[in-house]
């Protein structure tokens, strides 16, 4: 019996592409957000708040990751986005492979910021780089304030967390001070956005962040 | 779900350093999956065992060890295991603290004949 070392990231093949992903896109100029969430917290409404947001002000395309359907992708090319739909057909994570299809399909020498938005999933998707600069959690006061702690992987791994439906605060029981907390526990360095995709409360200070990003990046 | 396709890049792993070494059969993979990672053990051994059947790695053992998620206070500079909502700084009780491990996953070696 013999003992051989390999100390390989099995993820590396995903890793290689995404950093494949990474480098294509800079020399475009675009900053790359993966933005990532449970199904149902407001993945494509805060796309579709972010898109009017930065109208005139960066220029955004988009790839909607779903198991199924164009539902998503249609909302998004209705505003006269540049969109490709990714449907993953039961995968409940996008990975770099499939974004570096999709990268083919956008006009890349036209954008500025490039939003993904993954399958939504707290867990899988974390795993996968796609070749992103920016990660995002989004969360909604909807789905309670101990999220974070019951999944730290997200939680830590993100730049930002947007905390979504703070329209509903009066009608749930949520804890935000706890919510904040939890947030900065796991991720200090995280930046916090409350806002609410439904009245537009809240999205300038994350739209304008995001563009801030765009323009470190681009020098 | 992921764990098959993951499970495949692992066989792959295995299969290269097997040819590599000049082995004939693989007798055990060992892993190596931190806390935070998301990929299950057992749903890694039944796929293994599926599609390892034919190559130099049927039969093998998976031996998986999960790293423990270690964080640095960066506050006072002690490290500390996390653990459920204890996230803070057991020194000085600060909460910034900075994952240093936990998210590993990698084949750590492989014991061929």
């Amino acid at each position: 019996m013999k003992k051989v070392e390999v100390i390989t990231p099995i993820l590396n093949a995903n890793d290689l592409v995404a950093q494949e992903n990474q480098n294509l896109l800079k020399t475009h100029g675009i900053l790359p957000v993966n933005l990532m969430a449970s199904p149902g917290a407001g993945k494509t409404s805060l796309v579709l708040q972010t898109i009017k947001a930065l109208q005139g002000r960066a220029r955004l395309g988009v790839v909607e990751g779903d198991i199924a359907s164009s539902i998503d992708s249609d909302k998004v090319a209705a505003t006269h986005t540049p969109v490709v739909q990714i449907n993953t057909g039961g995968e409940c994570h996008l990975d770099a492979l499939t974004v570096q299809k999709a990268l083919k399909a956008l006009p890349l020498s036209s954008l500025d910021i490039l939003l993904i938005e993954n399958v939504g999933n707290l867990i899988c998707p974390v795993e996968f780089r796609l070749g992103e600069k920016i990660r995002v959690a989004i969360a909604s006061v909807a789905e309670g304030d101990d999220k974070p702690y019951k999944y730290p992987g997200i939680f830590t791994s993100v730049h930002a967390v947007v905390l979504n439906k703070i329209d509903l605060l009066p009608y749930v029981d949520f804890d935000l001070e706890a919510m904040r907390q939890a947030i900065k526990r796991l991720n200090p360095g995280a930046k916090i956005f409350e806002l609410s995709c439904r009245t537009g409360e809240g999205v300038t200070a994350w739209a304008a962040w995001l563009e801030s990003q765009w323009k470190v990046q681009e020098k | 779900m992921h764990e098959l396709s993951v499970t495949e890049q692992m066989l792959h792993i295995v299969l290269d350093h097997t040819q590599k070494a000049h082995a004939k059969q693989v007798l055990r993979v060992n892993l190596v999956i931190g806390e935070l990672s998301p990929f299950v053990g057992e749903s890694i051994q039944f796929y293994f065992d599926l599609l390892a059947k034919g190559t130099e790695a049927e039969n093998a053992k998976l031996s998986i060890s999960r790293s423990p998620v270690r964080a640095r206070c960066r506050q006072c500079g002690s490290e500390f295991h996390p653990e459920g909502t204890a996230w803070a700084c057991p020194e000085c009780g600060d909460l910034l603290g900075e994952v240093l491990a936990g998210r590993e996953f990698y084949v750590e070696s492989i014991e061929v004949e």
